[in-house]
């Protein structure tokens, strides 16, 4: 897979985003403060435009370029992590121009360590990082039993979907749904949502 | 004089809390960097940038954020500027900011404005 495809991966995850963006933004205003949706559409929106910009064959460039974009346009907390996953993805690439699938969960690897260093956070606070690490876990187990591109992503997803189930039953420890204390319990963490999203809309793009 | 800058998510209440510290310090450079651009809540990696060069200088610079986003955007923009003597205080927005201002126009270091600012975490109020 090439750079124009990780370009048009990119513009996929925004039109996912776009999509799901008043449900994201529904999910935070019960629990966090309301703008995870919007925020992340207006995040995307402005990595649309500056990719389509980029003349590179370089997918860590194009990456990098992501992440930074993310940084300045998002305006909360998922701007600086969200941003902090795709430039630390970008750097595992950094000057290739081809993207295999053990390369993307390299990439995912190293996203998830980003976030966990940016966050100071760990699995199980009710964050991304609970859809994210599963979904690392699955696909690495799943490459190793064989599969196809195709089947792997499917675990991918199914596992961040759990992920996502698994947020509702716990206690929010990090990010302003830890104001909440016991009573974020039964709703499910916009983060761990958006990213379970992203991961969809890439296992949709490479199934269309 | 060490600089300070207030991150907030809301443009007012980062110009009100140096609103407020300028009343005990006309004199020391000090910046809001609150809000985004467009006007609505939230923390611009752009304005926090702005801020911090509008009032570094060789004394250095000392950063008050609210929280969340704030705090992460803060980090990236010190990794991005890769200055030495920058820091960020863990206090209390509104008592840090003041306390700090009154330090850095007494022409106290960055390391001793930074510690007033902290300090400002066992102020009791009654």
């Amino acid at each position: 897979m090439d750079a124009k495809k990780i370009t048009e991966i990119l513009h996929a995850l925004s039109s996912k985003i776009d999509k799901e963006k008043e449900f994201l933004t529904e999910l935070d205003n019960v629990i966090g403060d309301g703008d995870h949706g919007i925020n992340m559409a207006r995040g995307f929106k402005a990595v649309d435009a500056k990719i389509d910009t980029l003349e590179t064959e370089d997918i860590g460039e194009i990456l990098r370029t992501a992440g930074m974009t993310l940084v300045s346009t998002v305006g909360g907390a998922s701007g600086p992590l969200y941003g902090t996953a795709f430039m630390k993805a970008g750097m595992t690439m950094s000057k290739k121009t081809q993207i295999s699938l053990s390369d993307f969960l390299a990439c995912l690897n190293a996203a998830v360590e980003g976030v966990k260093m940016r966050g100071k956070s760990v699995q199980g606070e009710k964050t991304m990082l609970d859809a994210m690490i599963p979904a690392l876990e699955a696909m690495n187990k799943a490459i190793e039993q064989g599969l196809t591109s195709a089947d792997v992503l499917k675990c991918g997803t199914e596992a961040a979907r759990q992920g996502v189930e698994y947020t509702k039953t716990i206690i929010a420890t990090k990010g302003r749904a830890s104001y909440l204390g016991e009573r974020s319990i039964g709703h499910q963490d916009p983060g761990a949502t958006s990213f379970t999203n992203m991961l969809e809309a890439v296992y949709d793009y490479i199934t269309a | 004089m060490v600089g300070i800058v207030v991150v907030s998510h809301s443009a007012h209440l980062a110009e009100g809390v140096i609103e407020l510290a300028r009343l005990v310090s006309a004199d020391c450079p000090i910046a809001a960097a609150g809000g985004l651009e467009d006007g609505s809540f939230g923390t611009s990696y752009e304005r926090i940038m702005n801020a911090v060069e509008s009032v570094h200088n060789e004394d250095g610079t000392l950063i008050l954020m609210d929280m969340g986003s704030a705090v992460m955007t803060t980090e990236m923009v010190l990794e991005d500027l890769n200055y030495e003597n920058i820091r960020m205080a863990d206090c209390p927005v509104v008592e840090g900011a003041i306390a700090a201002a009154a330090a850095s126009s007494g022409g106290m270091t960055l390391e001793e404005t930074y510690q007033e600012a902290l300090s400002a975490k066992n102020v009791q109020k009654f």
